[in-house]
């Protein structure tokens, strides 16, 4: 189960000379199981703010999060993070990276390493299981780092823009992987992206956030069939309206 | 296998010579110019004088021990027993002071002050109180190495955890890695580890050159420091400069000897680092 529901959330950056920005101004929001939402608006819209709060890493001033009826107050296995910067650890091997999470609950490393090798195998590095971080190229580290999220089991995988920092043709490769796995592992996904395309061509529903103060401007239902073509007439429709939204936003 | 040790050799063939060089050069000036054994002795006289101390033997007369054992051998135990005891403190001492001072900042403002003023003082000033507190025994000396070293293991330390990249930590913390224990655990000391082997390492050096002063003063009747003062007062310079030598080739060996260690062992993950 992954159910996420948002509660009035208000969250207020102060600056030391007294001005403060209002990140989130009473954001409310339901997100159901095994659901693929994105999070797209313009920069300082708060969305990775909403996906730090939901993670536990930052706290809202006003509002809660609950992730299946519980209130959520700090960091906790059952949310898987990635980063956008590369996270992982680099004085661990890819597989000691892996086995992290788990050790940390307390799974012995032999029952941990078994598990690992299967998430390994999810995102197809097998043969870098020993490899040290800076052997790896910028997609492999992410695929890792999913990999790593996904070894504790976390019913919601949190996502803050992973593929930002990749070149165009790794980014498709690894957008298309991602599915792959949401599908297998039954998993719920929030997505913070700030590319139009890869919103339409993940999500279930893609959340328009607008800037100063960060509020929700739209939820979109997107029901393109899957597999999605990225060229296809409907995608392209899609793409125009949030595009449109999007430069209104920032004219605004 | 001579072959191949030849190859070595000839691939540091313009190191070899700058060393022969060196030591030609130093022969013909002693001989030829300077041509008085008290100001400077020779290549040959001083590797004549370590010929002949290499075979002299003394009492070891450590913990109740009573062995026979070669003069240079016995001076080495002792210097390396003065330098350890120092540098285990400052190793015990320094990497828990500088890990707290990282980690916890209002604790960083308290002993930061502290310590900026105790720090430039000269180790070798402390050696009035080092005799007071501590009195004529392998301690004192082992004190102001510690003094000496405890620094830079600190700063080191400091450092390393000060700039733990906040992205490892909240990682770490969304894997479930939540109390203070278990990040400086499992995140902060692994990255902070190539800084605190660099201070380690900046510290027995600086350990290494107060071993002389610290031995200087009549801790004990054996120690390399010790025995270049007794030498002089014997006018025996070429003995001086052995000792002097020894020292010179034994901290070489010994930061040689961690750095091969640490970057071989600890810290492979780091090959693709540019330092």
């Amino acid at each position: 189960m992954g159910k996420v529901k948002v509660v009035n959330v208000s969250r207020k950056f102060t600056k030391d000379n007294d001005t403060s920005t209002l990140a989130l101004d009473n954001v409310s929001m339901e997100v159901g199981d095994e659901d693929f939402v994105c999070f797209i608006g313009p920069s300082g819209c708060g969305k990775t703010t909403l996906l730090r709060i939901i993670s536990g890493l930052d706290k809202p001033d006003e509002g809660e999060v609950y992730l299946d009826g519980k209130k959520i107050e700090s960091p906790g296995p059952d949310r898987g993070m990635v980063f956008q910067e590369y996270s992982l650890f680099p004085w661990k091997s890819v597989i000691d990276n892996i086995i992290f999470g788990p050790q940390m609950q307390g799974i012995k490393k032999k029952d941990a390493l078994k598990d690992a090798e299967k998430y390994l195998k999810l995102v197809g590095l097998q043969q870098f299981r020993d490899s040290y971080p800076y052997e790896l190229s910028g997609g492999m580290k992410q695929r890792v780092a999913i990999a790593r999220a996904l070894a504790n089991e976390p019913s919601v995988l949190l996502m803050d823009e992973p593929f930002g920092a990749l070149d165009a043709q790794t980014r498709n490769i690894l957008q298309q992987e991602l599915l792959e796995i949401w599908q297998k592992k039954n998993i719920t996904i929030l997505f913070v992206t700030h590319s139009v395309d890869e919103a339409v061509f993940l999500a279930d529903k893609i959340v328009l956030m607008s800037a100063r103060p960060g509020i929700i401007k739209e939820i979109i239902h997107v029901d393109l069939p899957r597999p999605r073509d990225r060229t296809s007439l409907e995608a392209n429709v899609l793409r125009e309206r949030i595009l449109k939204s999007l430069l209104k936003e920032q004219t605004r | 296998m001579v072959k191949k040790d030849f190859q070595i050799l000839s691939g540091k063939s313009i190191e070899l010579i700058s060393i022969c060089s060196a030591i030609i050069l130093w022969q013909l000036v002693a001989v030829y110019i300077v041509q008085n054994k008290f100001y400077l002795p020779s290549f040959t006289d001083v590797t004549f004088a370590f010929v002949g101390i290499i075979s002299k033997d003394t009492k070891l007369g450590l913990f109740g021990l009573d062995y026979q054992l070669p003069v240079l051998l016995v001076d080495l135990i002792y210097s390396l027993m003065h330098f350890w005891i120092g540098l285990i403190f400052a190793l015990v001492i320094g990497i828990p002071v500088g890990m707290i001072m990282g980690w916890f900042r209002t604790i960083n403002r308290v002993v930061d002050p502290l310590i900026e003023i105790i720090r430039p003082i000269p180790p070798l000033a402390w050696i009035p109180f080092a005799i007071v507190w501590i009195g004529l025994n392998p301690i004192a000396a082992g004190f102001l190495i510690f003094i000496g070293a405890v620094f830079p293991i600190i700063i080191n330390t400091f450092t390393g955890f000060k700039s733990v990249s906040r992205v490892y930590v909240e990682a770490a913390k969304v894997l479930g890695c939540n109390t203070d224990r278990e990040l400086i655990r499992y995140v902060a000391l692994p990255y902070a580890l190539p800084s605190i082997t660099a201070g380690i390492r900046i510290a027995m050096g600086v350990g290494w050159m107060c071993l002389v002063a610290a031995e200087m003063f009549g801790v004990s009747r054996n120690g390399l420091g010790y025995k270049i003062w007794h030498h002089y007062y014997l006018h025996n310079m070429d003995l001086v400069l052995v000792y002097m030598l020894l020292l010179g080739f034994l901290g070489l060996f010994i930061d040689r000897a961690l750095r091969y260690y640490i970057d071989g062992k600890l810290l492979k993950w780091r090959k693709g680092v540019v330092i």
